[in-house]
């Protein structure tokens, strides 16, 4: 598999993301991490208790998740987002196998194939793109109680309690991956990877 | 799966596959990303779509969960299932910083403003005072319920007739040691006979976290005009709005008849 035609010797890096890219990457991570955080503090007792000042509390809440899609909405001016848009969204018969073999539990390598995202990080990105609008969506249900009919507000609590336990889980399993891959951490933080770490974890991957 | 795919992909694709010629040769053909069902945008409006309906179906979905964590929470010795949305029981919210600790020694209720015989009662003097036992649901204005809880302590229309309450008088208004929280009714409703100031909740003394050792506790209303931590009530001529009033919580919180609810009535 030889990557990209122009590539240096073995040794060099491979780009991965762009500035504009990490840059959505660590603003959509803080203002969903107020999010968590907020939301443990208003929904904890334990923690409830621990800082009280519910209303303050709230309004962070309240307007880091008004922001949280603002980030993205901004990368759509970055060539090299939306282009990776359009590798999470599009799927080949590589992602259905590697798929198959996550839900066999097969961890070799040769049944993992993946271009530069793999099937389970295209699926997350999707899923967690449109949780996100969701809890938005639910949220603003909540704030805004006197613009909505009667029930809403209770049928909206509901989604968002139960979306925010299932985001918790889910988003814990993304940093726990990303905390077992120092390698994927580092194209994170400095947009390059090892041409050793692409062939190894994507293969399908031309730059 | 395939023929599903193509009835699905009849309409003209946003991003069709380019042929190599059309590029100017920086796409390579070999490329398996360009191509492939945009599985991405399925599982982001699928998620969305998900969102709605459970929005729509929450009522029912919510009464069937509330039910079997009800179930589970009594079987339950870890304290887990309290963690979870409707696990049943009793949550804390407090809008100031820290409050401080009341005891039999600390604690004073104050009752002034229209009234003749102002007064400052200890613990031990509302504790002598006939007590009043009452079992209700609690209803939170965010939905959760704890069915049939005990309060006991002295009627308010007790308090209120002891300091003799002058005609020109309509409403309560409800301080708290708290320092940050108010509730108010009208006098009419201050009045009732399940209304009280209370000192017991579930057949015990109240603990400081639900608001003791003495809380209002306004049987027929959504929990918010349950001040926690009551410290003073001052008989004013009209309603001024408690603190979550000011926020947009209605005044009058019948239970099932405001905040735009429809909650069975407690009381």
């Amino acid at each position: 598999m030889s990557l990209r035609a122009e590539a240096a010797p073995p040794a060099t890096r491979i780009r991965r993301f762009s500035r504009a890219e990490r840059w959505v990457h660590r603003t959509t991570a803080l203002l969903m991490g107020v999010c968590v955080l907020t939301a443990a503090f208003l929904y904890v007792p334990e923690l409830a208790r621990l800082v009280g000042r519910r209303e303050l509390v709230v309004r962070v809440h309240e307007w880091a998740g008004l922001a949280l899609p603002v980030p993205v909405l901004a990368g759509l001016a970055s060539r090299a987002f939306r282009a990776d848009l359009g590798h999470l969204n599009r799927f080949g018969p590589h992602d259905h196998r590697w798929l198959r073999a996550a839900l066999r539990r097969d961890r070799r390598r040769e049944s993992r194939p993946a271009g530069k995202f793999n099937a389970g990080q295209k699926i997350y990105a999707a899923w967690i793109a449109g949780a996100t609008l969701v809890m938005l969506g639910t949220g603003l249900l909540m704030w805004f109680t006197h613009l909505t009919p009667l029930m809403w507000r209770t049928s909206a609590t509901f989604v968002h309690d139960w979306l925010a336990l299932t985001i918790g889980i889910v988003l814990a399993g993304h940093i726990g991956m990303a905390l077992g891959d120092p390698e994927a951490r580092r194209g994170m933080r400095t947009g390059s990877v090892s041409r050793e770490w692409a062939e190894r974890e994507h293969p399908l991957w031309r730059g | 799966m395939r023929s599903d795919d193509e009835n699905l992909t009849a309409a003209p694709d946003p991003w069709p596959p380019r042929p190599p010629e059309c590029s100017n040769g920086r796409v390579n053909p070999e490329q398996p990303e360009e191509r492939g069902t945009p599985v991405g945008r399925r599982v982001f409006l699928g998620t969305l779509g998900l969102g709605a309906l459970g929005v729509v179906a929450a009522p029912t979905l919510q009464r069937g969960l509330e039910d079997f964590l009800g179930s589970a929470a009594d079987k339950d010795p870890t304290g887990l299932t309290d963690l979870l949305p409707n696990g049943g029981g009793f949550r804390y919210y407090s809008v100031a910083s820290s409050v401080p600790h009341k005891n039999a020694e600390t604690y004073r209720l104050t009752v002034d403003g229209l009234v003749d015989r102002p007064a400052d009662y200890t613990l031990a003097d509302l504790q002598a005072l006939p007590q009043t036992r009452l079992v209700r649901d609690v209803q939170c204005v965010t939905g959760w319920r704890v069915p049939e809880t005990p309060f006991e302590g002295v009627r308010l229309s007790v308090l209120l007739d002891a300091a003799g309450v002058r005609a020109k008088a309509g409403a309560v208004r409800f301080t708290c040691f708290d320092g940050t929280y108010t509730e108010s009714l009208t006098l009419a409703q201050a009045r009732r006979a399940d209304v009280l100031v209370a000192l017991r909740m579930q057949d015990k003394d109240l603990g400081h976290d639900h608001g003791g050792p003495v809380r209002l506790y306004v049987a027929p209303m959504y929990f918010y005009k349950s001040a926690k931590w009551l410290s003073g009530i001052t008989v004013t001529e009209k309603v001024r709005p408690g603190y979550w009033e000011e926020r947009g919580y209605d005044v009058d919180a019948w239970v099932g008849r405001s905040n735009g609810r429809d909650d069975e009535p407690t009381s």
